[in-house]
């Protein structure tokens, strides 16, 4: 495979794309895309949800064929039909979900798919010798015997970025790279993508978080239904005009609330203990109150117990040990299963909507009465009336903007940030007495943030209980008036965000329950 | 990852159908041109077998009646993601059932003895599917591989019944006495000659009727009740059943008793409305085929009654074409229903392909 040089690459943009043009069905998820790359630069894409990136991208590492438009890398002009071909002309990907064998050795996965002959001896020697050159240039450190399942979750994205750069990558699409990382490991992927850049690569970097795109791109590219508006210098510009950019009108990025007005206490947690299906302990011991007109926002890294918290609360996976007492009569007793715990007020906006808020294949109004499909409202005895259902959805639909305003279109047709707002409606309509929130604006786009943070401060006002779980740092920031943290099970602090910053919060979510200074 | 297929609802249900027919037919045909008969005259006398003459057409929706009892048990339990292949055990226990009640009672009048004979069938077949459902909540044995297994407990339990216990006593062969006439379902050619109506006669009896408004209350029960509602969320996603307080286990029973109860009708055709006597294997295979009718009819009521239809035409017309070319034996039917089958259930993508992407020239040209 002719490589270029370093040098050669210099000359010439690392991509660039020439009128992509890619529809699916009615769609056109990509209407006439130019796009060029410098090389040995850190590139970052921004756009809502369904803005196309991901087509994009897609488009680049061969997933799909585009139906019109040109690709050139480093000046030649390449068909890319599929992602062995991507990687052949030295296009590496490292998705937002990993692609690892957890149980296998990093040595065994960076091999996997390249282990170069039916013995595998020489191929691992010669796997060994590339990981010790990548370490030594980029300071890519990684210990190649270590089982990847037992890493941290920065070290396995390391392991994924090692997978493209032995094959061969010089061009690294990075998507969403930092969802799953604590804010200091998300430092250390920026220092390490800065390396790269230095060192002769170039990296796309996809992302919705501005702030990302500030901290280590040179320059930045905006896209917004299908097409691309604009292509800026990073020092050029702001996180305010790329907001405006993306949704193509003026945007509040911060969130204005007033003081909480905090009521009786409504729901106290005593000593939660929580083991999974494995019997492995995933909360230890944990205890917190939540008041009415309080919004208390539950941070820490995805995967340390937080989830757990808000589905014993829901009534989805019954805890252990502990008691949960809303307005001081035991939940565990007097409720124990979801549609119990419904009856009584507690109504929970889960974190996956895909799986849990939501049933993809149905309608939207039939998504718009999941939990209360019992509800007489809906159709009288046995008999559910589809005609109910059906205005009862438009009213919502015209009450929260969910568009398209359709509700018999199919669920899965409707952006995120549109499901989201089903889900939003459907639980705020039902009068919460307590609003469990899991990650309400995972994959919804900047427009819907701004609705759905609006809604959940006037539910607060309102006097709702709210728990906000999020990892996402500047959310639990603007929105709660208390902030617990979690890590391994257990709350590691407690702050108020005017005593806090993300440095603080970052330390408390890797463990660390020393004060700051 | 491919281009979703996305096609209008009713190239779905119909179009994609017809050409997989049409398709399975044209292969079927160089089958017949090959052991040296003409196609287009196997087809001809096919269809006119099936549907040329009112005795044809009888026969053809008594078979139907079967499929669309066995499809309907199918598709029920496709809704919440339960794969029932007990058909045929649960409709042999369904006649055990509406045997059990005839045999006991058939001294009482028509008015007593047939809805009693008829619940009994359900509540038979009913339970030979609860009793997996309740294996997978309770035990996480799979439905697949219980209810399989359960066709053949019924088998040899009926075996054992009939040779041993309410077999007719002095017979060689494994058969109960023949019932009073007032267990015996009208046949509708009796039915309409009551009302002055004559139609040739054929084995089509009441059941075709009872066979309908089981169509219709599957409809009503899946789309417009808060019991399928439920049945559906467990179907498509369990997580969110459990998030929407459904109980997965309880739909799960509800469901296999359900889908048991419809494949237990089958009985009522054949032993209640043609044979008058409980007999060895007289579910044939009904069951069985009722996976490719619920497939092919998109597990919705409607598109099982044609699938059924279908499957009664090939039924009637390969019996009568067999007589007409010996050299198509029943082999030959069996392979052209197989076909039917391969095309429409487990090569859809293959038809359906093509005609999305037709479609989705038309629409870029039409934009």
């Amino acid at each position: 495979m002719p490589r270029l040089t370093h040098t050669m690459a210099g000359h010439a943009p690392a991509i660039t794309l020439s009128d992509i043009d890619k529809r699916f069905g009615e769609v056109r998820a990509n209407k006439n895309v130019n796009l060029t790359v410098a090389s040995c630069s850190v590139h970052g894409i921004v756009g809502e949800n369904g803005a196309g990136k991901s087509t994009l991208m897609s488009i680049l590492y061969g997933f799909y064929e585009a139906d019109r438009g040109t690709i050139h890398i480093h000046g030649r002009e390449v068909r890319i039909r599929s992602p062995k071909e991507a990687i052949a002309v030295g296009i590496g990907m490292v998705h937002q979900h990993f692609m690892l064998v957890e149980p296998l050795s990093v040595i065994d996965n960076v091999m996997l798919g390249a282990e170069g002959g039916a013995l595998i001896a020489k191929g691992e020697a010669q796997m060994r010798a590339a990981l010790a050159k990548l370490a030594e240039v980029y300071g890519l450190v990684i210990d190649p015997d270590a089982i990847v399942g037992d890493l941290p979750v920065g070290l396995q994205q390391r392991v994924e970025i090692l997978k493209a750069l032995v094959r061969g990558a010089d061009i690294l699409i990075l998507d969403e790279p930092t969802a799953v990382l604590t804010p200091d490991e998300a430092e250390q992927l920026f220092v390490l993508l800065r390396t790269l850049a230095a060192q002769g690569k170039t990296v796309i970097l996809i992302t919705h978080k501005l702030n990302e795109i500030m901290a280590v791109t040179d320059h930045v590219s905006v896209m917004r239904r299908g097409e691309m508006v604009a292509t800026l210098e990073t020092a050029k510009t702001s996180p305010a005009q790329l907001a405006d950019q993306m949704v193509g009108r003026h945007v509040l990025l911060d969130v204005t609330k007033g003081p909480a007005k905090l009521g009786p206490l409504r729901l106290s947690v005593e000593h939660l203990v929580i083991r999974d299906a494995h019997a492995s302990l995933r909360v230890k011991d944990i205890s917190f109150q939540l008041r009415a007109g309080e919004i208390l926002g539950l941070a820490g890294v995805a995967g340390n117990g937080q989830s757990e918290v808000l589905e014993a609360l829901a009534g989805i996976i019954t805890p252990t040990l502990g008691r949960i007492m809303l307005d001081g009569q035991d939940l565990l007793t007097l409720a124990p299963t979801p549609a119990e715990r419904r009856e009584q007020g507690v109504l929970h906006i889960p974190e996956d909507r895909q799986r849990m808020g939501l049933v993809p294949a149905f309608s939207a109004a039939e998504s718009m009465i999941l939990g209360f499909q019992s509800d007489d409202a809906f159709g009288t005895g046995p008999l559910l009336s589809t005609a109910a259902i059906k205005a009862h959805t438009a009213r919502e639909m015209d009450l929260y903007d969910i568009r398209p305003r359709d509700a018999s279109l199919k669920t899965a047709k409707f952006s995120g940030g549109n499901q989201q707002k089903i889900v939003l409606a459907r639980e705020i309509e039902h009068y919460p007495k307590v609003l469990l929130v899991g990650q309400p604006t995972r994959g919804v786009d900047v427009g819907a943030i701004e609705f759905i943070h609006k809604r959940l401060i006037a539910l607060r006002d309102a006097g709702v209980a709210i728990l906000l779980v999020s990892v996402e740092l500047d959310e639990i920031m603007s929105l709660s008036d208390r902030i617990i943290v979690m890590c391994g099970g257990v709350i590691t602090g407690e702050r108020t965000p005017e005593t806090t910053n993300d440095r603080d919060l970052g330390l408390l979510m890797a463990g660390v329950t020393e004060r700051a200074a | 990852m491919s281009t979703p297929i996305e096609l209008p609802k009713w190239a779905d249900v119909s179009l994609v159908p017809i050409l997989a027919v049409v398709v399975a037919f044209l292969v079927a045909g160089l089958v017949v041109l090959g052991i040296g008969e003409n196609p287009v005259k196997a087809t001809l006398l096919l269809l006119k077998g099936a549907l040329g003459s009112g005795e044809g057409i009888g026969y053809t929706l008594y078979y139907a009646t079967n499929f669309i009892f066995t499809g309907l048990a199918v598709a029920i339990a496709f809704h919440a993601g339960l794969f029932n292949i007990g058909g045929e055990g649960q409709a042999t226990m369904g006649g055990l059932g509406a045997a059990l009640i005839c045999l006991r009672l058939d001294f009482l009048p028509w008015y007593i003895v047939l809805p009693l004979a008829i619940l009994g069938a359900m509540a038979m077949g009913a339970l030979w599917a609860f009793i997996p459902g309740y294996l997978q909540v309770k035990r996480g044995s799979h439905v697949v591989i219980t209810t399989i297994m359960f066709n053949f407990l019924a088998a040899t339990l009926v075996v054992y019944l009939l040779v041993n216990v309410i077999g007719k006593p002095g017979s060689m062969s494994p058969e109960t006495r023949v019932f009073a006439a007032s267990a015996h379902l009208p046949y509708l050619h009796e039915a309409l000659a009551y009302f002055g109506i004559k139609i040739p006669k054929s084995p089509l009896n009441l059941s075709f009727v009872l066979a309908l408004i089981a169509s219709a209350f599957v409809w009503v029960l899946v789309w417009h009740t808060k019991l399928g509602y439920a049945i559906r969320t467990v179907g498509h996603s369990p997580t969110a059943a459990t998030y929407a307080g459904i109980s997965i286990g309880r739909i799960t029973l509800i469901t296999m008793a359900i889908s048991g109860a419809l494949a237990g009708m089958l009985a009522v055709n054949e032993i209640l409305g043609v044979q008058g006597r409980l007999l060895l294997e007289f579910s044939s295979g009904y069951g069985f085929i009722g996976i490719a009718v619920a497939l092919m009819g998109r597990a919705h009521p409607v598109g099982i009654v044609l699938a059924s239809i279908l499957f009664g035409i090939l039924y009637q017309g390969g019996t009568e074409l067999s007589f007409e070319m010996p050299r198509v034996t029943r082999d030959m039917i069996v392979a052209i229903s197989g076909l039917v089958i391969l095309f429409a259930g487990a090569l859809d993508g293959l038809i359906r392909r093509p005609v999305a992407g037709v479609f989705a020239r038309l629409l870029k040209s039409g934009a």
